[in-house]
């Protein structure tokens, strides 16, 4: 196992290096320049001279690229255009918001994704079958902004039940800490602030969900229904035990090794929907930063977060490939052995 | 024999010879890939005959009437009107052009260039291979929409940029796709046989691979669709997609954020027309899969 970790590790460093490249090019080659959009369209040519030389942008090519590189091993990843401030420090500063929102998002997405998987497997073609794929299938093509903004309508404008954005009361807000306002109120036994995180995260994060949640149900229903074709479940059944022992200790054991892959693949691709549904709620973890970022062109912040994202992406496939090969003795050794 | 039902005949009757009859006869039999191809069929013509007869559509999709700023649905305005008065019907419909012309675009360039590089890396193996697919890798190192933005942000807005960033990020999935069959097809008597009378690469993988493999990236540029319509809507809505006054989906949903609960109509029936466009595309993709794959209908 370990001979298999480290080599998927070697495996991923160039694929981070191209990474790199294309994020580099993309932001110093292609873009147009910066300066104008920076300080504003008055300003003038020494002026924008003179700023190009104080963020290094007057070097050469790869002699920017090589500092970058440098830097982001060290975990120093410039400066923003704006703020003069450092870029990993504005990032650290909102990543525990969109972890948090990721976490809740994957957590409500794998309860009632599997729920409804199982449901539809084991009462296949009834009413109760078509409504849950009918729900699966409207959560893949509904976009994901949208169905955020229909909660905001429906729960905040209409029935005035939840918050439409935020993440908490900033009177309430926990100082320190872990960062993930959720855990810091319930270890500093603040149930007000606790609740009132609570309310703020429920929207975004089932907003979030839904894409996840109706790939998980497909994926629990088809895996299901393989398990309980298979002839150990006949076996289970032929021995006298229960339905619900069937299910539960037999097909939903065995139909659970897929699902595992797609929530963890899942909760890579919710990096991607953070995007819009922190924009959608005026949530303030890295996805919103980082569209913030583009539309003001600065380039440091959005190199910083795409390659912290590449990073993430890769160590959750990893531990994705990991656990499988835990759950699953069969590949462990396939996978050592190749 | 002679009990046998009409059901039981017609399938042999009216079947073709070709697996593409099959296919169609397949299809054709499945009410709700039918349905769902008379929808995107209603909305692309719809488009069509928008572009060419703009007198077609009950208001003029770009003329302003404050008077009637945020107007909610009437029998005059189906679906209301935004904040500067016009007719958000007829936005909708002309929306569509947008989006169905960068669905099918982006999805071309999608799938030429990784049908092209899945289909190289797999003849060819060795180090071809693991160049490409180690490109690959990177493209999917990061969340596809990320990308496009990114590319979105070096790229600057426009409709022709979305279509190009959409199209590139999504190359690796066909690549891969094509890659893995060719690796099953191209060690096949055919092939082999076809290599042996001196055919030259080109010809084998164009000739005999591709056609074996068309299936199966039929079925993922169907769906593949879907996610460059949903893409395509999301770049709009952060307002890197096209340029004002132009209409597009993603675009009027971003406009009408901030005035959510002035003028809900704004942003309901522009995603409505997405969510539904889409949902054709899905199950259409999964009508063309089970024809294609009999075996997955019993999921």
């Amino acid at each position: 196992m370990f001979r298999y970790v480290v080599k998927r590790l070697l495996q991923a460093i160039p694929v981070l290096l191209g990474l790199s490249i294309v994020v580099f090019l993309l932001m110093h080659v292609f873009s147009p320049d910066p300066a104008p959009v920076v300080l504003g369209e008055h300003a003038t040519q020494a002026q924008m001279h003179a700023w190009r030389n104080s963020m290094g942008l007057n070097k050469p090519l790869i002699q920017q690229y090589f500092s970058f590189l440098i830097g982001f091993l060290h975990g120093d990843l410039g400066v923003s255009y704006y703020t003069h401030t450092s870029v990993t420090k504005e990032i650290m500063s909102r990543f525990p918001a969109t972890v948090e929102l990721a976490l809740v998002a994957i957590v409500l997405a794998s309860v009632i994704g599997i729920a409804l998987g199982v449901v539809s497997a084991v009462h296949k073609g009834t009413p109760i079958d078509a409504v849950s794929m009918l729900l699966a299938l409207v959560g893949i093509s509904m976009p994901i902004f949208w169905s955020g903004v229909l909660m905001i309508i429906l729960f905040s404008g209409v029935l005035h039940w939840l918050p439409s954005g935020g993440r908490i009361n900033p009177l309430l807000a926990p100082v320190g800490g872990t960062g993930l306002f959720l855990v810091d109120t319930l270890l500093s036994g603040d149930m007000e602030a606790f609740v009132d995180a609570l309310r703020h995260i429920i929207l975004p994060a089932l907003a979030l969900s839904l894409y996840s949640m109706a790939i998980i149900t497909r994926m629990t229903r088809s895996s299901m229904l393989d398990a309980l074709n298979e002839d150990y479940v006949r076996t289970a059944r032929a021995k006298g035990l229960t339905p619900h022992r069937v299910h539960k200790h037999h097909a939903l054991r065995n139909a659970m090794l897929p699902v595992t892959t797609v929530i963890g693949l899942q909760l890579g691709s919710l990096l991607g929907g953070a995007m819009l549904t922190e924009t959608v709620f005026a949530w303030p973890g890295i996805g919103k930063f980082i569209v913030d970022s583009i539309l003001k062109s600065d380039f440091p912040i959005v190199q910083g977060t795409v390659m912290l994202i590449g990073v993430i992406f890769v160590i959750i496939n990893l531990i994705v490939d990991i656990i499988y090969a835990f759950l699953d003795p069969r590949i462990k050794y396939t996978k050592e052995e190749g | 024999m002679a009990e046998a039902t009409a059901d039981t005949v017609k399938p042999t009757a009216e079947k073709g010879e070709s697996i593409w009859d099959d296919v169609w006869y397949s299809l054709s039999h499945n009410v709700t890939a039918m349905v769902s191809l008379g929808f995107i069929a209603l909305v692309a013509l719809l488009a069509i005959l928008s572009a060419i007869f703009p007198q077609i559509l009950p208001y003029d999709p770009y003329a302003q009437d404050l008077s009637q700023s945020f107007a909610a649905p009437s029998a005059a305005h189906w679906f209301g009107c935004d904040q500067q008065g016009r007719d958000i019907f007829s936005r909708v419909i002309v929306g569509g052009q947008v989006s169905l012309t960068v669905g099918l675009l982006s999805v071309s360039i999608s799938l030429v260039v990784g049908v092209t590089l899945g289909a190289i890396a797999g003849y060819k193996g060795g180090k071809v291979d693991t160049v490409i697919m180690r490109c690959m890798d990177v493209l999917l190192a990061v969340p596809s929409i990320l990308l496009a933005i990114t590319f979105m942000a070096a790229l600057g807005k426009g409709i022709d940029k979305a279509v190009v960033a959409i199209g590139l990020v999504s190359i690796p999935e066909y690549a891969r796709i094509v890659r893995s069959q060719i690796l099953s097809v191209k060690e096949n008597d055919y092939v082999s046989a076809a290599r042996v009378i001196g055919d030259s690469d080109a010809k084998i993988i164009f000739r005999h691979v591709l056609p074996n493999v068309a299936p199966s990236i039929i079925v993922r540029a169907t769906l593949g669709i879907s996610s460059a319509i949903l893409d395509a809507a999301a770049l709009g809505f952060l307002g890197l997609g096209v340029q004002p006054p132009q209409a597009e989906w993603g675009d009027m949903l971003g406009r009408g954020r901030n005035y959510i609960f002035q003028a809900p109509h704004a942003m309901i029936y522009p995603g409505l027309a997405i969510t539904l466009t889409v949902l054709a595309f899905n199950l259409l993709g999964d009508g063309i899969r089970d024809a294609v794959d009999p075996k997955s209908r019993r999921r």
